[in-house]
């Protein structure tokens, strides 16, 4: 029964049918054949910056607090899958991990549609499985092959997948705020009722380049909402060595924020819902979500230089998003720690069979490199060797 | 209250004395005594010397405090202290704004930006408020005492923002200088040369010599001259010119090229603006072929100006096309590095091509 649960599941990470599911649910869940409402609270008050927060009491159902524990285990065994495979040369570059991160990305994901638009910058992997990329594409673009999302050609810091909205995938830091403002400039002729978010970190909150979105899109009231991810490290620094003042919901100014915990999926799917609603009517907001990252800043960090192990095991045992998730779904007695983990063995088993998968896939042609630099057609020479026997015209 | 008064006189007579220009320095070799250190040591011991002799120099950028992401600036605020060797925010428009604003009150700002990939957003700064300051100023004014030190080029597996060479974008603006080391004891001396330069350089430091290069360098205070190019190598039959860690690659072509019978000529530019003209065009008179290596792509990268400016002095004497082996008209690859690099063959190839003309 779980091993044809876990075929059917194969790759695609939101398929909202959890059918597969009810078995294991208490008798009370299969009253009029509708899902219960849950009431939980989230862990604690949201605060609000020049607004009212939304209440602490969120709504929610058993299946939606099952998929949330798959779907961020799937993203914890993804990122540590990611890990040994960069330590192996699979994976070569810059990798930036997210793990610790997953309940915003499926915070956000659970109160938007695919047509909100979502910009990010290099710490991508797991927004994109979120938004509905594939495991095999994920693991295929890291490596660098044909069958990753970008064709090979992006690598860990430019994931994009144009149906469901996600524009990737930045490097320079802070360099996708303006862009995220622009794409909620577009959505509001479009008046299609979506938004944009713009997810940057704490140390990009002191680009300039964000204030002057911010103060175009206040102006003009565009339909974007700034998230802050604040993991509370700049790579090396920390928030108060870089910022005079670090509650970076209130740095809008005229602009109003939410702090929000970011380790809590429910908290972040209220606060995501709620700013949508906002920003529909009234312009951009600001929500500051308290994160934390167990990896260094990338691979090519140990993340321990800079903050003590102890702190790392500390949130870990205290504030981890999947534990969260794990004790509320066993204390509302919908399913049972020894099914949970059932799943995490299934999840696991995903994640290496696309690795596998994903393997299989060939590097690019070596043409490649001369494809897309611009629109196809406009011809524009590159040269061989020798400048003299080999001429292309560009594809 | 007189204590204060008299220390800070006796730091303003100390650091004008230490204070020298980048033209009075040895011009002949540094003596070749010395321990082998690799290219971050090098700078380290740069930025040590350069902020012992000044009391106004200062360090800073991101992730500097605690050695920096290339370890170049280790030790340097354990002994200087923090008011001196600083982090800053992550903010490279800021970075340089404000270390210019310092280099104007007379002080010597040592600016880093972490990757060269990350200096476009300080573009406006350097070239509009940097370079041009002493002459819209009407020499009242100058940011004489900035250097931006930042690394550059390809890794081999940086991508598409962790390799680039914005080293043409640079040269392009005249009221700065951009200086490019080839190896740690070059590093060194043109560092220390930059720094007490009285006027804005961009000093690009090739990041896959960080570790790989070893070299013996002097432990003493020396500097190097800027616009002077060296030539490395002596030959007769082609003259090739480079810079930074290209120059490595260059010396393989020319090793494997006289197995062949060729013999070629190779200078190391070092100040790339303003350029060492008499050097090239001495060494393309007495060869008549000239070949340019970089890794920015061909168009429009600095290959282009030396190319230009050698067909206008030397067109007689030149007997072949003047080739450049540069990197291709694309965004820096990700897996196609090695595609993209202007690699010994490459190079090799269009030696014998030129040769053969």
């Amino acid at each position: 029964m779980a091993a044809a649960a876990a075929r059917r599941v194969s790759c695609s990470l939101l398929r909202r049918d959890h059918r597969h599911l009810l078995p294991l649910l208490r008798p009370f869940a299969s009253s009029a054949g509708g899902q219960p409402q849950l009431t939980v609270e989230t862990s604690v008050p949201f605060t609000g910056h020049k607004i009212d927060p939304p209440s602490r009491s969120v709504d929610t159902n058993p299946s939606e607090l099952l998929s949330f524990f798959r779907e961020m285990s799937l993203m914890r065994r993804m990122e540590i899958a990611a890990d040994s495979l960069y330590k192996s040369k699979l994976i070569r570059g810059f990798c930036h991990l997210y793990d610790g991160q997953e309940a915003v990305a499926i915070g956000l994901e659970a109160s938007i549609t695919k047509k909100d638009a979502i910009i990010t910058a290099y710490r991508d992997h797991c927004i994109y499985l979120a938004r509905g990329g594939s495991l095999v594409e994920s693991f295929a673009e890291l490596m660098g092959r044909r069958a990753g999302c970008s064709k090979g050609k992006g690598g860990s810091m430019h994931f994009y997948k144009k149906e469901s909205g996600f524009f990737g995938g930045h490097g320079i830091v802070g360099a996708q705020v303006p862009l995220g403002c622009g794409l909620a400039f577009a959505q509001r002729y479009l008046k299609e009722g979506t938004v944009t978010f713009a997810l940057y970190g704490d140390g990009a909150a002191n680009q300039g380049q964000l204030f002057e979105a911010l103060n175009i899109s206040a102006l003009w009231d565009l339909p974007v909402i700034l998230v802050c991810e604040n993991n509370h490290y700049g790579m090396g620094t920390a928030e108060w060595r870089a910022a005079k003042s670090p509650a970076y919901y209130k740095r809008g100014d005229y602009v109003p924020g939410l702090k929000v915990d970011g380790m809590d999926v429910l908290a972040v799917k209220q606060a995501c819902k709620f700013a949508k609603e906002y920003a529909l009517q009234n312009g951009p907001i600001i929500l500051e979500m308290d994160t934390y990252r167990y990896h260094g800043h990338s691979m090519s960090d140990p993340g321990s230089t800079y903050r003590t192990r102890d702190e790392i095991t500390g949130v870990r045992q205290e504030r981890d998003p999947i534990e969260r998730v794990r004790k509320l779904i066993v204390s509302y007695e919908l399913a049972t720690a020894s099914e949970l983990k059932d799943f995490e063995k299934e999840v696991r088993k995903e994640v290496d069979e696309a690795i596998a998968q994903a393997k299989e896939s060939p590097m690019p042609d070596p043409s490649e490199l001369f494809t897309n630099v611009y629109v196809k057609g406009f011809g524009v020479e590159a040269f061989g060797a020798d400048r003299k026997e080999v001429k292309a015209v560009l594809p | 209250m007189a204590t204060t008064m008299a220390l800070r006189s006796f730091g303003r007579r100390t650091s004008i004395a230490a204070r020298g220009f980048s033209s009075s320095c040895e011009t002949e070799k540094a003596a070749k005594d010395g321990k082998p250190i690799n290219l971050f040591s090098a700078i380290n011991q740069a930025l040590h010397i350069a902020l012992d002799t000044d009391p106004r120099a200062y360090v800073f950028g991101e992730d500097v405090r605690f050695g920096g992401v290339f370890r170049c600036t280790t030790g340097l605020a354990d002994r200087f202290g923090r008011s001196r060797v600083f982090n800053t925010p992550l903010c490279e428009q800021g970075i340089v704004g404000f270390a210019i604003g310092l280099a104007a009150m007379g002080n010597r700002a040592i600016a880093e930006i972490q990757f060269a990939d990350y200096i476009y957003p300080a573009f406006d700064q350097i070239v509009n408020e940097a370079a041009k300051f002493r002459y819209r100023s009407g020499n009242e004014f100058n940011c004489g005492g900035l250097t931006i030190r930042t690394p550059y080029g390809a890794v081999g597996h940086g991508g598409h923002y962790h390799s680039q060479s914005p080293e043409s974008f640079f040269c392009h603006v005249p009221g700065l200088k951009v200086v490019i080391p080839r190896s740690p004891q070059q590093a060194k001396g043109l560092l220390l040369s930059c720094i007490r330069d009285p006027n804005p350089s961009i000093f690009f430091e090739p990041k896959w010599l960080y570790r790989l290069a070893v070299e013996e360098v002097p432990e003493h205070d020396y500097m190097l001259p800027l616009s002077e190019a060296e030539v490395i190598r002596q030959g007769s039959d082609i003259t090739l010119v480079g810079w930074g860690a290209q120059l490595s690659v260059l010396e393989q072509a020319c090793v494997e090229a006289a197995k062949e019978g060729i013999s070629c000529e190779l200078i190391d530019l070092r100040t790339l603006i303003p350029w060492d003209k008499e050097t090239v065009e001495a060494s393309v008179r007495k060869t008549g072929k000239l070949l340019i290596s970089h890794e920015a792509p061909v168009t429009g990268g600095f290959g282009a100006e030396i190319s230009a400016s050698i067909a206008e002095s030397c067109f007689l004497r030149l007997e072949a096309p003047v080739a450049r082996i540069c990197g291709l008209d694309t965004p820096f690859p990700l897996v196609y590095e090695q595609f993209y690099m202007p690699t010994k063959n490459k190079i090799l190839d269009a030696i014998k091509a030129t040769v053969n003309y």
